[in-house]
């Protein structure tokens, strides 16, 4: 075959690629979230600090890039929070998740009364074993 | 040689984009519109115990990518347990105005893995992830969507465009450097595979995508 065909060849491949691939840009910046999520979901003792440290790193690194953080992250990582005891780091970050993702507002309204209240235990805190 | 070569991957590429099975009916998904998902647990059919939550972690970034508010599965999780349900089949069998009730959210998925794992024999090992889902409505209790997907690691990676390709390298991205099980990561492709959007027959863009509102993917 010569150059110019195979050009030609390889210019159509590409075309047929590009009509199935559009190129879209990320909504989010998720580094390492889902997989944050994966170590808590197993319940093998996932250190919450170690988290907290790289969530708080992907948060400072958003913010530079101007990116968004994906749903979820406020509200995990302000669980980790209440994990060691901070409520009111849970309470400020479910607030924002609140804010940023206003669909998440029953949930989220529900979580927070739960915490300032005497209710039901709030996430975050252990359930019966 | 050459020549021959090329028109194979051609035809590959133009099977990639012809092979269609029968279209799906988006009529209840176009009028529930949901903006936010609740994806519950998923049910487990394989004898891996890391498959609900390796599937459950990685069903969230395809379907925010998507466009949907996703509630966070970490909260769900410890919402569940400590009103005393720990199982993803428990979960999965609580009626649905019950869940609207709690979560607000307007619709959610129902996952089942049917294969999770490695398979190990003399040749060859295999990691493989099977997946199915549905989306069912939580105000109308109407079946919006459905879908199977797969990945395994016999596949030839080949290159894959669009947002499913961009998802799959994010998953393969993650992986390096960390000491991980496989299956976590073909679930990873298997849940963007499954559910990112848009694709055909595949979840329609949610609210937050730019593609958002657009006639479902024909081609």
């Amino acid at each position: 075959m010569s150059p110019s065909l195979r050009l030609w060849v390889a210019l159509g491949a590409a075309i047929l690629l590009a009509g199935c691939a559009q190129t879209q840009k990320p909504l989010y910046m998720w580094d390492t979230f889902s997989r944050h999520q994966y170590d808590t979901l197993l319940h093998e003792g996932a250190s919450p600090d170690s988290q907290i440290q790289a969530m708080e790193q992907h948060a400072v690194k958003a913010q530079g890039a101007n990116a968004a953080l994906p749903p979820g992250f406020r509200a995990h990582l302000g669980m980790l929070y209440l994990g060691n005891g901070n409520a009111d780091k849970a309470r400020e970050l479910w607030t924002g998740e609140m804010e940023t993702f206003p669909e998440s507002a029953p949930y989220m309204k529900q979580l927070l009364k739960r915490l300032s209240g005497d209710a039901a235990p709030a996430a975050g805190e252990k359930g019966p074993a | 040689m050459m020549h021959r070569f090329i028109l194979a991957a051609s035809l590959i590429l133009l099977g990639g984009c012809v092979t269609r099975p029968a279209a799906w009916d988006y009529t209840n998904f176009q009028r529930a519109k949901p903006a936010s998902l609740l994806v519950m647990p998923p049910v487990n059919d394989s004898p891996d115990v890391k498959a609900t939550p390796g599937v459950w972690s990685q069903a969230t970034q395809p379907l925010a990518e998507a466009g949907y508010y996703v509630l966070p599965v970490t909260l769900v999780d410890e919402t569940f347990r400590s009103n005393g349900v720990y199982t993803a089949h428990d979960a999965q069998s609580i009626p649905l105005p019950r869940l609207r009730d709690f979560f607000g959210a307007d619709a959610a998925v129902y996952i089942k893995v049917n294969k999770y794992g490695t398979s190990y024999s003399v040749l060859a090992s295999e990691t493989r992830v099977e997946v199915e889902a549905r989306i069912l409505d939580l105000r109308s209790g109407d079946l919006l969507w459905k879908g199977s997907a797969f990945a395994t690691s016999a596949e030839q990676q080949q290159a894959q465009g669009g947002l499913v390709g961009l998802l799959v390298q994010a998953v393969v991205n993650q992986i390096i450097g960390t000491a991980t099980d496989a299956g976590y990561t073909y679930a990873g492709i298997a849940t963007a595979r499954l559910m990112a959007a848009p694709k055909y027959n595949g979840v329609l863009p949610g609210p937050r995508s730019p593609l958002y509102g657009q006639p479902p993917v024909t081609q």
